[in-house]
């Protein structure tokens, strides 16, 4: 009866609703299980997820471009199709089964990094390396098909024919056309990065948000449920935007009016 | 019965026997693509008869075979009570088909019908159609799942609907856009000419011919069900334990990782190459459904 009242359940869901918005502005909207503000847990866990995020994003990208610019390269050899089968185990590898394997290779077996847990740069390896090969596959993999594309047409046949060294024409001619559609790519990985963080936390024990809404789904702790959904939409939805605006600076001819 | 726009509107008679032939001799072509053919047909025949040819009841417990690894008995050796691991993965592939297939039916069924009716009307309802859209989409990859499951509890039929839902937008995408590259065709403006009713025209004129995408999306979607299916059983919200799903079982060998671990291997290698398979057969697909694409 006194939870019922206290955090107002006992209300109409329109009440209920107005109550929810109001504390996610003001910080009274308090989580049920730890009786502390939502926003202050989030605010602490997202840091977490933020670092994790970005070395993922990190490896994912410096991975999946380089793997793409060789496949492309070097198409139908040896190292396209070492690279291609790589992209396709990262695509298709459950990354939580990942997750279980990494810790039996390099905790269990190796004893080289802790297997749970959130401290010293040891501890961000294996998350953020298991967080990042997913993408990093569906980066590879865009990148090797746009780099192709791109190396067919004329003007870098016109490069070549200039005489133009071919580091010069790749790095310059070629991987900043070819870049446009993987920048879409790297974009849409933000957000799978965010849900990728949720199986990647819970199976790390990362201290992030993703482990949060886990644990808070698990616990019905629902004020928390609410605003870390609607925390990590909203970080999706603005890096949504922010790819969008880097098109114009990649891409001259693209401009938003 | 023979109508009269049956001569008039060539667009009707795409799927000829002959032509199904066509898609099939360019899909095999690809080996990747008969790879994931063979292994979609495996995977789907293990599902439907796999539990009637093992030996051991995937239920049974018995604590004295505990960890026993793999062995002539037990091909993938026994769990934490006991039960046969062999027995419990092919009874998983019946519960992870069931899944994908409730799951995409269902979105296949709502995300065709939104995505048909605002490509081919267009206007205020597509409009309004397509912003409902944009809220599902507003939630990563299996947020949205997670978030259904978190309002309707975890079990088998409502992790159906919440990787159904999750798979609408994608479904209504593509629908909408292969509709509105179609409806600008002679043929349908023919088919409308001749009096023919919008639901006939979308049903006899349009869908056929704008199906191959979304042939390739349902494919493909199979895949990524599977995948957010077995991750919402490992965090403990899909199908719940003793059902033998493929997440679910790799949550409770995560446990014993250091005691057994091959316990958890074999899901994992399940899941791997059911989704591989899923995928190289829409990759192979979409090449065999759109010949001119391919470079």
């Amino acid at each position: 009866m006194v939870i019922r009242e206290r955090f107002g359940l006992n209300k109409p869901l329109y009440t209920q609703y107005f109550r929810f918005v109001k504390g996610l502005f003001d910080g009274s909207l308090v989580s049920m299980k730890y009786e502390v503000s939502v926003m202050g847990l989030i605010q602490k866990r997202l840091k977490n997820t933020a670092i994790l995020a970005v070395v993922a994003l990190c490896v994912a990208i410096v991975l999946g471009v380089s793997a793409g610019i060789l496949s492309a390269l070097y198409r139908y050899t040896a190292v396209d199709y070492i690279a291609t089968f790589f992209a396709l185990i990262g695509v298709s590898m459950p990354s939580f089964w990942m997750a279980i394997i990494f810790i039996l290779l390099f905790s269990v077996t190796l004893g080289w990094l802790p297997s749970n847990g959130m401290g010293s740069w040891r501890h961000v390896v294996m998350p953020s390396l298991v967080l990042g090969l997913g993408s990093a596959g569906i980066i590879a993999r865009m990148t090797r098909s746009s780099m192709m594309t791109v190396l067919k047409q004329d003007y870098i046949t016109t490069a070549h024919s200039k005489g133009l060294p071919e580091r010069t024409v790749i790095y310059k001619h070629a991987l900043r056309n070819a870049m446009i559609p993987t920048v879409t790519v790297v974009g849409l990985q933000v957000g799978y990065l965010l849900t990728g963080a949720v199986l990647t936390e819970s199976v790390f024990a990362w201290p992030g948000v993703g482990r949060l809404l886990v644990d808070a789904i698990l616990g019905r702790d629902y004020p928390v449920v609410q605003a870390t959904l609607l925390i990590i939409a909203l970080v999706f939805v603005v890096a949504n935007l922010f790819v969008d605006l880097l098109y114009a600076l990649l891409d001259p001819r693209i401009r938003y009016d | 019965m023979t109508s009269p726009g049956d001569s008039l509107a060539g667009g009707e008679s795409r799927w000829s026997g002959s032509q199904v032939k066509a898609v099939w001799r360019r899909l095999i072509r690809s080996k990747t693509a008969l790879l994931g053919f063979v292994i979609v047909v495996i995977y789907i025949l293990l599902a439907v008869f796999g539990p009637f040819l093992v030996r051991h009841d995937p239920f049974l417990q018995n604590l004295s075979l505990s960890y026993s690894p793999p062995s002539s008995t037990h091909f993938f050796g026994c769990d934490e009570y006991g039960r046969d691991i062999f027995s419990r993965i092919l009874h998983g592939a019946r519960v992870s088909l069931y899944i994908q297939v409730g799951a995409v039916a269902l979105s296949l069924a709502i995300g065709l019908i939104l995505g048909a009716l605002g490509g081919y009307f267009g206007g205020i309802l597509d409009e309004v159609l397509m912003r409902v859209i944009d809220i599902l989409l507003a939630f990563p990859g299996m947020l949205l799942s997670l978030a259904i499951v978190a309002i309707l509890g975890p079990s088998l039929n409502n992790l159906i609907i919440a990787t159904g839902i999750n798979s609408i937008p994608g479904f209504a995408r593509i629908t909408r856009g292969s509709v509105i590259s179609v409806r600008e065709n002679d043929y349908v403006t023919a088919a409308r000419t001749i009096g023919e009713t919008h639901f006939s025209i979308i049903l006899r004129y349009v869908l056929p011919n704008a199906i191959s995408p979304i042939i390739v999306q349902t494919t493909m979607r199979m895949a990524t069900v599977l995948l957010t299916a077995a991750g919402l059983g490992f965090l403990g919200l899909g199908v719940q334990p003793p059902s033998p799903e493929w997440g679910t079982m790799l949550s409770a060998a995560r446990v014993y990782l250091r005691s057994a671990p091959f316990v958890a291997i074999f899901p994992g290698v399940a899941i791997m190459i059911v989704v591989l398979g899923f995928n190289f057969l829409g990759d192979g697909l979409q090449d065999a459904l759109n010949p001119r694409l391919k470079g």
